[in-house]
């Protein structure tokens, strides 16, 4: 019995991770995708100039740069806080 | 070769600034390499510094390993000559790195010890994992390396004006002595030291851009579209198909993910959150690093000019360090050159040292000695690896002289995201993975990126001089990644092995609450399994 609930306990730690660590991934594919076909289907649009120096193909660019940071930085903060907090409890539970 | 002085650029010359630079550079590695070499004695200080690196030391050198030359130099060249165009590589390049937090770090931190062939053999059988595994590697290795080595020579003859194969020869010979004597510690200290060097100088050279226009980036930009028209703030030509685009995309973010050099990175940190860390310190470090190459490349075409440019090298290279010297005179010219010199050498030392780790620790310790190797003889072999691999490079860059060799940077991350991040992955994240699954899929990777690189327009038209090319796309990653893992599963399901399923009940366990002691992995004799998870296998 209680292997069992220590087992299901690291499948759903398991299955939290992996759920988060795709989410995240499919949100950086989609992203970067997203700029990708922007550039191949619609350059006049990534041409077009918000202010006169800045196009929106820079501004787009460049979100998706910051768009890797952001989604790192979210990962660690989950990871540090409920995912670290939820192994430790796994581990103390031995 | 260049006539450099008509165009008033002291590119090409014996630059004194360079050279006492770059003395330096190597001066002070070299005095680390020494202090490395007599704390290097067991095969984990050789291979993966004895885990005794913190997560921020480890961003740093994460960076460093990726910050190439050419990137640094590349990239702000293509920008400096087709504006945004350099924008698509910089975020391609860069995108590949979270997937590498979220997916790979942490469980490949925990379940290995020196190589990613460490992860994929974990529950599988060992000779024939290792075998595929150190040619996808070795593969990988290789290929980047030409491709580092021509780059070299190149450039330093450009810059120092010192002949192409004394370039090659001495980026070998030091190369050989950071990794030999110093291994994975001082190998970590050079990326280290080389990656704030070139941080430092790119944002000098930015900040000395941007004082020219009032620190706005965007009023360099506008200036660059007076200049150049506003087809320079548009996409050029660089992706002409939304599918090769995609190719390019997938083979870049997962190649890094693959990259035999960065995973070999994770195992030199103390623990799973310190390699959470570290790459998140590498990817804010690399993208600030590709923002400012960015503004470089404009930079250079409105100060220095596209005609000046290209009348010194046509690929735009010499970009950035002309711009150095435009904006800092003939010292900065020199800090620069300097500082690109050492990132090709920090490089390519990453790229040996991992290749000498497939050679020793799967290939010699584990298939050919079935882990029975003592201590003495890993390292040993270790360094005879590494010297092999040193000598190889120096005769493989004076072989491609001249060769223009710029599509194995693209295959190298074509093998490594369809030949390694795909069996790496599902022996990851699932169960019912196989040995055999793991074999064809890095297999069937592996040579598929290989043969239709060789059938793309890349090779047959740009390379060969062909009409036509029989594959249509310049990077294959669209066809490879997804087939790669397609045969894997496939291959896995019609041949299950139910102790590879059974053992993943403590690859999961270790994947997540990680090594109960730092030990060894991968051993030989199971860890006997919790009762409790022992169940029929389900394929």
């Amino acid at each position: 019995m209680q292997a069992n609930s220590r087992e299901e306990a690291l499948e759903a730690l398991a299955a939290s991770r992996w759920r988060v660590a795709a989410a995240l991934t499919v949100a950086m594919l989609v992203a970067y995708l997203g700029f990708i076909l922007l550039v191949a289907f619609n350059k006049p649009l990534m041409g077009q100039q918000i202010t006169p120096g800045l196009s929106i193909g820079i501004l787009l660019g460049v979100l998706v740069i910051l768009a890797a940071w952001v989604l790192t930085g979210l990962y660690i903060l989950w990871a540090n806080g409920k995912y670290d907090r939820a192994l430790h409890q796994y581990r103390d539970g031995k | 070769m260049n006539p450099t002085t008509p165009l008033g650029t002291q590119l090409g010359q014996p630059n004194t600034t360079a050279i006492i630079f770059f003395l330096l550079f190597v001066g002070i590695t070299l005095a680390i390499t020494y202090w490395a070499a007599r704390k290097t004695k067991t095969t984990s200080e050789f291979f993966a510094a004895g885990g005794g690196v913190s997560a921020a030391q480890n961003g740093f050198a994460l960076a460093g390993d990726f910050m190439s030359a050419a990137s640094f130099l590349g990239i702000a060249g293509l920008v400096a000559l087709s504006g945004f165009d350099g924008l698509i590589y910089s975020v391609g390049w860069l995108v590949g790195w979270p997937v590498v937090t979220f997916l790979i770090a942490e469980p490949l931190r925990n379940l290995g010890k020196y190589t990613f062939a460490d992860v994929v053999a974990y529950r599988l059988k060992q000779t024939p994992v290792r075998l595929s595994a150190a040619f996808g590697t070795l593969a990988v290795v290789s290929f980047y390396l030409i491709a580092q080595m021509v780059g070299a020579g190149n450039l330093i003859h450009l810059l120092f004006g010192l002949s192409y194969e004394t370039a090659v020869v001495i980026v070998g010979a030091v190369m050989i002595l950071y990794v030999l004597f110093g291994g994975m510690i001082a190998t970590t200290w050079v990326q280290i030291v080389k990656a704030v060097l070139l941080l430092a100088g790119a944002t000098a050279l930015a900040l000395a851009v941007l004082y020219k226009f009032g620190f706005s980036p965007v009023a360099l930009f506008n200036e660059a579209a007076t200049q150049y028209g506003a087809e320079t703030l548009a996409p050029g030509k660089l992706v002409s198909s939304p599918l090769e685009a995609i190719s390019l995309g997938l083979a870049l973010m997962f190649g890094t993910a693959g990259l035999p050099h960065i995973l070999m990175r994770f195992y030199t940190v103390p623990d799973a959150k310190a390699a959470r860390s570290s790459v998140f310190y590498a990817t804010g470090l690399i993208g600030y690093f590709y923002l400012v190459t960015f503004i470089l490349g404009f930079g250079a075409s409105v100060l220095v000019g596209r005609a000046a440019i290209t009348g010194v090298d046509k690929g735009g290279n010499m970009a950035a360090p002309m711009l150095a010297e435009v904006v800092g005179g003939t010292g900065f010219l020199g800090f620069i050159s300097a500082v690109a010199f050492a990132t090709i050498l920090a490089v390519v030392a990453g790229l040996t040292l991992s290749g000498a780790a497939a050679l020793s620790h799967d290939l010699w310790s584990t298939v050919v000695r079935k882990g029975k190797a003592p201590e003495s003889e890993q390292l040993k072999v270790a360094r005879i690896a590494s010297l092999a691999l040193g000598i190889l490079a120096i005769i493989l860059g004076v072989i491609f002289k001249g060769q223009n060799v710029a599509f194995m940077v693209g295959l190298a991350f074509a093998i490594a995201a369809s030949g390694n991040f795909p069996a790496l992955l599902l022996s990851m994240a699932w169960k019912n993975f196989t040995t055999r699954g793991a074999v064809a899929c890095m297999l069937t990777g592996t040579f598929t990126a290989v043969v239709l690189i060789f059938l793309s327009p890349t090779v047959q038209v740009d390379l060969l001089h062909n009409a036509a090319a029989p594959f249509p796309l310049k990077n294959p990653g669209i066809i490879t990644i997804p087939l790669a893992f397609v045969v894997g599963v496939v291959v896995s399901l019609l041949f299950p092995e139910r102790e590879a399923a059974e053992r993943f009940a403590e690859v999961r366990h270790r994947m997540h609450v990680g090594a109960p002691t730092p030990s060894l992995p991968a051993p030989e004799a199971p860890v006997s399994t919790p009762p409790a998870v022992v169940r029929p296998s389900k394929a």
